[in-house]
């Protein structure tokens, strides 16, 4: 029997219409766990750097986690993984809902998606049956409009479906698959799900899911949820009050957007606005924020309340779900102000499925080159004068790929390059031609810069986590903060800690040192990519301080519910290795190199080129990887995973001359 | 019929606390399980939140009783202008809808409070609901002595109604001859 996953993944073919149920080998459960793990395997051994985005031989892959739909609390993401348009490398956004733990129940680990339909179609997955349904009656319609017309039509309100709007149809490098309230929205996954011409994959299932030491898994889940109680009366203290609870940042419970508004960067991530928040403007959003607000929910099989049901009487349907920052990032990006104007557009733009990061970041790069006179009235005829009526015209164009909404539609970096005339003067806020929360600070952050650099999911908030994003001023304060500190890897970690001061010797940017900074980076990437693999919420683990998951607990966590005898080091020097080399190496194959491993330009104001590169180098060595940032022979060889370097030999790889270091 | 004591016990519903979690629904089939905790299984739960975000409706509904045949008509409510689905709130296990069985079985299921041996403090579902939409609560009440059918007994009932009691008798009456049971 196999425990905690199905052991069957779903291979659908859509050139062809041929749909097989295969069984999994359970030795690569071993290797690499579930979810992001093996999907990295998959797409190393079937999608080779000479498919294209939008090959019919690139994959798609919805995953569940190696916990997904198990009891263990917030075990519900979906992991999607494919090929990027947008930065043509692997990409694996993922997201919350109730996809995955449905898939699980239907009796499948994966859905993987290959070739292209001839006609838009969705997937209808009801336990043993599996059936390609046309979909051209739902062509152009929103997101979560198409999931309600799918669940009438079938008859199915219980099914779960994960669907693309016009702007996945349309092969926006920055299109969402959106499901409830969640979206998997990064990279541009539901371009390349429109270019299958897969409109939507509805699931149902009714099977059990088997954990190997139940008596064992169901305490460890009990400590769990007491936790998340314990932490509920127990906030952090000395943090913004955003950052002080667990969960996703409860932005649609939280009125205080102090931290948001004032530190993130307005426009196309220009200017800070230190002093916006003042006390009418809290009284303002407060009130529509209130009236907008229906009811606060959650994911499957998790008491965080980090969605809420939105109302507002201008949306395709009357109602939407919204979650975290999505709500500021088009009211920041446009200039505007208006809290209000942020859930209208949200709501459109969810309806069409874009990136919540993303878009914004584009059109007011767009609105930038306007105002400098490199885009025209010529270009964009009839744009408005208002800052609100830009956006609203600019989303319309993008998603349609009209005019210049159809350079728009690749995003700033393409779209910079493609308009010339100076514009890639204006891409100054992405890493790996993907748009980045626009966050503009002062002194260099050593550990930040690392994350940023090298970090594959290419978003911040997905890469850093468990660790205070400032020192605490007061020595004290930080001794009562270490000392219940049960998450910490490690007691050099609790001693980085207590010593990191805002100023002087132990302050940024030559403090911590290069072996501590290192530690401290590859803590923080290992645990996402434990979730990761996993199908467990960031939001109770990798990202807030003092999750109730941890690198303490998960260990146990997988062992009791898979009956494998995972151990702390096997999980984070041997699998969660392995993966992490497995992706890096299928970049590296699709030309990422230590150029690429930057942090965008003007993060910081203030700047230590040598001492960056003394960073990238050490953490490099640290990862076993040479000077560019590529795997070792000897590292891969190391986590069993030899024939991943042999193809990056076979390549020529390894022989090539460092541009930098030459 | 003599009067007894006995208690009776609340899950109180408080809707509008409800978030959509369905932890309930996962920590009850887990506690059914043989071996308990061993199967996780949301269709065979004996609890369902009906919940329909676009429409902001949120309802756990246990399972009740099981019906051998279903309403002469059927219901909708309208509460604060929402329009719940037929049959939304009942707790019945019958022919007309697929809640409250067994998926593979199709016998009915029903919420026993998680009886268990040391009894648990509160129903578990009760306990994984850290939004509080379900509280417990107890009082104790004199009624009339009654036979409670138990578990298999409901099984075989709903059977008989299903397929006849004589074709049950006789298949029963094979089996054993197989030495199946």
């Amino acid at each position: 029997m196999r425990y905690a996953e199905t052991g069957y993944n779903l291979e659908i073919d859509l050139s062809t219409g041929n749909i097989e149920k295969v069984e999994t080998d359970p030795k690569l459960t071993e290797l690499h766990l579930g979810g992001l793990g093996t999907n990295a395997k998959i797409m190393w051994d079937r999608v080779p750097p000479e498919i294209e985005p939008f090959s019919p031989d690139n994959l798609l892959i919805f995953s569940s986690g190696l916990l997904g739909g198990t009891p263990a609390p917030a075990a519900n993401r979906t992991i999607v993984t494919t090929i990027s348009p947008q930065t043509r490398l692997v990409a694996f956004s993922m997201m919350g809902g109730f996809f995955a733990p449905e898939l699980k129940f239907a009796g499948y680990d994966k859905v993987i998606i290959r070739g292209k339909s001839p006609g838009l179609v969705y997937l209808w997955i009801k336990d043993d049956e599996v059936e390609i349904r046309d979909a051209s009656h739902l062509q152009g319609k929103g997101s979560l409009e198409t999931s309600e017309l799918i669940k009438q039509e079938l008859n199915e309100p219980k099914a779960q479906v994960a669907s693309i709007g016009l702007a996945g149809e349309n092969r926006v490098y920055f299109s969402s698959i959106e499901h409830s309230r969640s979206s998997a929205s990064r990279g541009g996954l539901g371009a390349v799900m429109g270019d299958k011409k897969l409109k939507a994959i509805a699931v149902r299932g009714t099977k059990d899911i088997n954990i190997a030491r139940p008596e064992e898994f169901i305490k460890l889940c009990n400590e769990v949820l007491q936790y998340i109680q314990w932490r509920a009366d127990n906030p952090i203290k000395h943090v913004p009050p955003i950052l002080a609870g667990l969960g996703s940042p409860q932005e649609m419970a939280i009125h205080d957007e102090e931290w948001h508004t004032t530190a993130f960067s307005w426009g196309n991530a220009r200017y800070r606005r230190k002093d916006f928040w003042t006390e009418e403007v809290e009284k303002e959003w407060t009130k529509v924020q209130e009236g907008a607000v229906e009811r606060l929910i959650s994911c499957y099989n998790c008491p965080m309340k980090c969605g809420a049901v939105i109302s507002y009487p201008s949306q395709e349907l009357s109602k939407y779900m919204m979650k975290c920052y999505s709500k500021l990032t088009y009211v920041m990006g446009a200039m505007a102000d208006d809290l209000e104007f942020g859930f209208r557009i949200a709501g459109l733009a969810q309806a069409y499925g874009v990136d919540g990061f993303s878009a914004p970041q584009v059109m007011a790069f767009a609105v930038e080159l306007y105002e400098n006179g490199i885009l025209t009235d010529e270009d964009m005829p009839d744009f408005p004068a208002d800052n609100e009526g830009r956006f609203f015209y600019l989303l319309e164009k993008i998603v349609r790929r009209e005019g210049i909404g159809d350079v728009l539609a690749n995003g700033v970096y393409w779209a910079a390059r493609q308009i010339g005339k100076g514009a890639e003067e204006y891409d100054h806020n992405t890493i790996k031609k993907h748009e980045q929360i626009p966050i503009k600070l002062g002194m260099l952050n050593p550990i930040f810069f690392l994350l940023l650099a090298t970090g594959e999911k290419i978003n911040i908030t997905q890469i850093e986590g468990q660790l205070p994003q400032a020192p605490f001023p007061n020595p004290e304060d930080r001794k009562e903060f270490v000392k219940d500190w049960i998450q910490a890897p490690s007691d050099r970690i609790k001693e980085f800690f207590l010593k990191w001061e805002p100023r002087g010797e132990y302050s940024f940017p030559f403090y911590p040192d290069f072996q501590t900074a290192c530690e401290l980076v590859e803590w923080q990437e290992t645990m996402h990519y434990i979730d990761d693999a996993l199908g467990l919420c960031a939001g109770l683990s990798s990202f807030p301080i003092k999750p109730p998951y941890h690198i303490n607990n998960l260990p146990q966590i997988i062992s009791a519910a898979t009956g494998l005898d995972i151990d702390r080091d096997e999980l984070w020097n041997k699998i969660i290795k392995r993966n992490r080399n497995l992706i890096r190496a299928a970049n590296v194959r699709r030309g990422l190199r230590r150029k690429d491993d930057k942090p965008p330009q003007d993060h910081w104001r203030k700047r230590f080129p040598e001492h960056e590169a003394k960073l990238l180098d050490e953490y490099y060595k640290f990862k076993g990887w040479n000077k560019e940032g590529i795997p070792t022979k000897e590292t891969l060889e190391g986590l069993g995973i030899g024939y991943v370097g042999e193809d990056l030999e076979k390549r020529g790889i390894y022989n090539e001359q460092s541009e930098e270091n030459d | 019929m003599s009067k007894v004591k006995k208690t009776i016990k609340v899950i109180k519903i408080n809707a509008d606390l409800c978030n959509g979690c369905r932890a309930c629904e996962v920590i009850c089939s887990a506690f059914h399980a043989s071996p308990k905790y061993s199967v996780n299984n949301p269709a065979r739960a004996r609890i369902r939140v009906v919940f329909d975000p676009v429409k902001n409706i949120y309802v756990p509904v246990y399972a009740g009783g099981y019906m051998a045949a279903e309403c002469m008509g059927r219901d909708k409510y309208l509460i604060d202008g929402k329009e719940y689905e037929e049959c939304a709130f009942c707790r019945s296990a019958c022919p007309s809808r697929d809640a409250f069985k067994e998926p593979d079985s199709g016998l009915p299921l029903k919420c026993d409070m998680c009886e268990d041996d040391p009894p648990q403090e509160e129903p578990l579902c009760v306990q994984w609901c850290l939004a509080d939409a379900l509280t417990y609560e107890e009082r104790e009440e004199e009624v009339d002595e009654e036979l409670e059918l138990d578990d298999m007994e409901t099984g075989l009932r709903a059977l008989a109604d299903k397929y006849g009691f004589q074709n049950i008798v006789d298949a029963v009456a094979r089996m054993s001859q197989k030495d199946e049971i």
